[in-house]
């Protein structure tokens, strides 16, 4: 079988049982983390989440020797993923109390705890590496994701805890856009914004230590903030964006999962992120909204406008025009000739710039409070904003004060 | 003196600091840091009453709203809103920050910013009814916004902003409004509508508190002020309260002499 093929069969979730498990797992695990992300990205608090992830293998260390001394299997899922919730808690703990009782910032407090919290976890690892049951424990796995040989259960306890995430991220959706939008609204509001940042870091924390199985803990923080970071590239508005935030993650972890197992040499993790990547670079380029081609489409056309109203403004006034865009795009219209002479069309063009230039003035002079002095811009013709009625208005005051005139 | 404080209005007698005024601060104080924003302020807000907070830059007006309002924390001090602790009077209280303090870029529009003024009515699970929406926007069209209604807050000029900032405040159908620096940054027709709403708001028997900047529309504007410069300098109605003397304790130095020659003037 060639990799296409493989891959397709893995996308179908035929690819054999353990594939299909992973596949699934990390489909449901990307759409918690999207979900959940879309608060945190609103929140801006994307490197909190970073803090907590890799907070969270001192725990898997310490459940590991623990349930090791207690006679058990160290390797037991459930009682790693709580280890490394109760650790992760701890640091995302320590940076909220040393950014609030010290005056460091927040990002301080994110890089001290992070750090420290990793070279413990690192060091116990070392340990366990040394330990007589320790030498198989794979817990190397949960830094970058290891999904080989997943078991039913585990694949479960992750199903399971991503649809709890996706019903707390739809219960709390109003409190936490609140907080995100105006926290200081909202404590006016009897939202107690503390809690609600401490639900929201709560979710990236359930997301992370499920996702440490099929991810792993240093590429997580991607999984929680590349799908927001592209869904708001899609849309204006905080439901649908949330929306697509979870399918743009489950859809890269679920394409991720059978990419990796289609060729068996490749990480999981890494190549999950590296396809929500590719959703982002879609998503930067081509977004009709936000996205650089229409930006850059936008910018070209406004230019433009800018340079074809110029031109014909002078045209009307008898003035020199020098400016080599300018004629490019008054010849190409067919407003003037090769020898920058107008043509009849351009000629009406032009008296029609300078008429419109004059009923502006006389808005100003007639309305000047009125809302409708935001639109000009010197482009926008006079006919999108005003009535058929305003406009003969306006002529007429025209008129009348060139009669006194 | 204040709670002995009655004044005459309209023929009547009115107990300023009435056991269930809109809102009675004893000695407030807010700090950040170790240097106190607010010291020690008294204030006593009647019903139905239009009061505009005075004071120089960085005298504590907002930071005194703030701690009304439970945002920052109190260092000692005690609130009453309608005769109970803001906890319990929270529904009767709405709330319109600066415009500047939010990010305008933020994935919303304008009657979903609008809608947020209807989250503690609706709850947590309910979805949206027609009610809501035309609740909301009644709202907007209250400051002259519905035409907006699915614009993109991003795209919005600094007037309309804090046009849907109060319409936000609107919908919360509260009792006592209390505004941060409406009128900053907006053109002179949004100050007029939003001028408008809040005098209709003190018709309707509502009570509107304003931190204000412009000295020279407080007459036009206010029926009351509290002058604020860390400590209270004064309080009152604006015919009494707002005074040359007044304005010179609460400004120092700060105030320009040619200005308060204006005022004279313009107090007669």
């Amino acid at each position: 079988m060639t990799f296409i093929e493989y891959f397709i069969t893995a996308l179908t979730l035929q690819a054999g049982y353990n594939s299909a498990l992973v596949a699934i797992g990390a489909g449901l695990l990307g759409l918690a983390a999207g979900g959940a992300g879309a608060f945190i990205f609103l929140r801006k608090r994307a490197l909190v989440s970073d803090a907590i992830s890799h907070a969270t293998l001192p725990g898997v260390g310490l459940a590991f020797i623990v349930m090791v001394a207690f006679g058990g299997d160290g390797r037991w899922l459930p009682g790693l993923i709580i280890g490394s919730a109760i650790s992760s808690a701890i640091g995302l703990l320590c940076v909220e109390w040393i950014t609030r009782q010290t005056r460091l910032s927040e990002d301080a407090a994110i890089g001290a705890v992070l750090s420290v919290f990793f070279g413990l976890g690192i060091v116990l690892l070392t340990i366990i590496q040394t330990m007589s049951s320790g030498r198989q424990a794979g817990l190397e796995g949960f830094l970058l994701g290891a999904t080989a040989g997943m078991l039913i259960s585990e694949a479960a306890t992750i199903a399971v805890a991503g649809a709890i995430a996706a019903l707390c991220v739809f219960a709390l959706r109003r409190p936490m856009t609140l907080v995100a939008f105006d926290a200081e609204y909202a404590a006016t509001t009897g939202i107690n914004v503390r809690l609600t940042d401490l639900a929201m870091m709560g979710l990236a924390l359930i997301v992370t230590v499920i996702g440490l199985k099929i991810v792993g803990l240093v590429l997580i923080v991607a999984l929680l903030i590349i799908p927001p970071v592209c869904a708001r590239f899609w849309t204006n508005q905080v439901g649908p964006m949330i929306g697509i935030s979870a399918v743009i993650g489950g859809v890269s972890g679920y394409i991720g999962a059978a990419l990796s197992s289609a060729a068996s040499s490749l990480p999981t993790g890494p190549i999950i992120v590296l396809v929500a990547f590719g959703f982002f670079v879609l998503s930067l380029l081509f977004s009709p909204l936000r996205g650089a081609l229409a930006s850059a489409l936008r910018h070209w056309r406004f230019q433009r406008r800018v340079h074809r109203r110029q031109g014909l403004l002078a045209l009307a006034r008898n003035e020199p025009i020098y400016d080599g865009l300018t004629l490019r795009i008054l010849r190409q219209s067919g407003l003037i000739r090769r020898d920058n002479v107008a043509t009849l069309r351009g000629r009406a063009a032009a008296e029609k710039s300078l008429r419109d230039e004059a009923r502006w003035g006389a808005v100003r002079r007639l309305f000047p409070d009125d809302s409708v002095l935001d639109r000009y811009d010197g482009l926008t013709p006079i006919e999108d904003v005003m009535t058929r009625d305003q406009i003969a208005d306006i002529d007429r005051s025209l008129c009348e004060r060139e009669g006194m005139a | 003196m204040n709670s002995a404080e009655l004044i005459a209005e309209s023929g009547r007698i009115v107990d300023v600091a009435g056991k269930d005024a809109p809102l009675t601060v004893r000695g407030l104080t807010v700090s950040y840091g170790h240097k106190p924003a607010v010291f020690s302020v008294d204030a006593s807000i009647p019903a139905g009453s239009m009061t505009a907070i005075i004071g120089p830059n960085g005298a504590g007006k907002s930071t005194f709203l703030k701690g009304v309002l439970g945002v920052v924390p109190r260092l000692s001090g005690e609130v009453r809103i309608f005769g109970h602790p803001f906890a319990q009077s929270r529904k009767r209280v709405a709330y319109v920050p600066q415009r500047a303090s939010v990010d305008w870029d933020f994935p919303a529009r304008v009657i979903d910013v609008v809608l947020m003024g209807l989250y503690v009515d609706i709850g947590l699970f309910r979805l949206w009814g027609t009610r809501h929406r035309q609740q909301a926007m009644a709202c907007l069209d209250r400051v002259g916004m519905a035409d907006f209604a699915d614009r993109q807050i991003g795209q919005l000029s600094g007037g309309q902003q804090q046009r849907v900032f109060l319409a936000r405040a609107l919908a919360q159908n509260a009792d006592f409004y209390l505004l941060d620096e409406p009128f900053a940054g907006v053109d002179a027709a949004t100050e007029r509508a939003i001028v408008d709403v809040l005098k209709s708001l003190r018709d309707e028997g509502r009570t509107v508190v304003c931190v204000h900047h412009d000295l020279s529309t407080v007459t036009d504007y206010f029926d009351r002020v509290l002058l604020i410069n860390v400590r209270r300098i004064a309080e009152g109605p604006t015919l009494t309260t707002f005074t040359p003397e007044n304005l010179q304790e609460t400004y120092g130095g700060r105030l320009a002499a040619t200005h308060i020659d204006e005022l004279r003037l313009s107090a007669g």
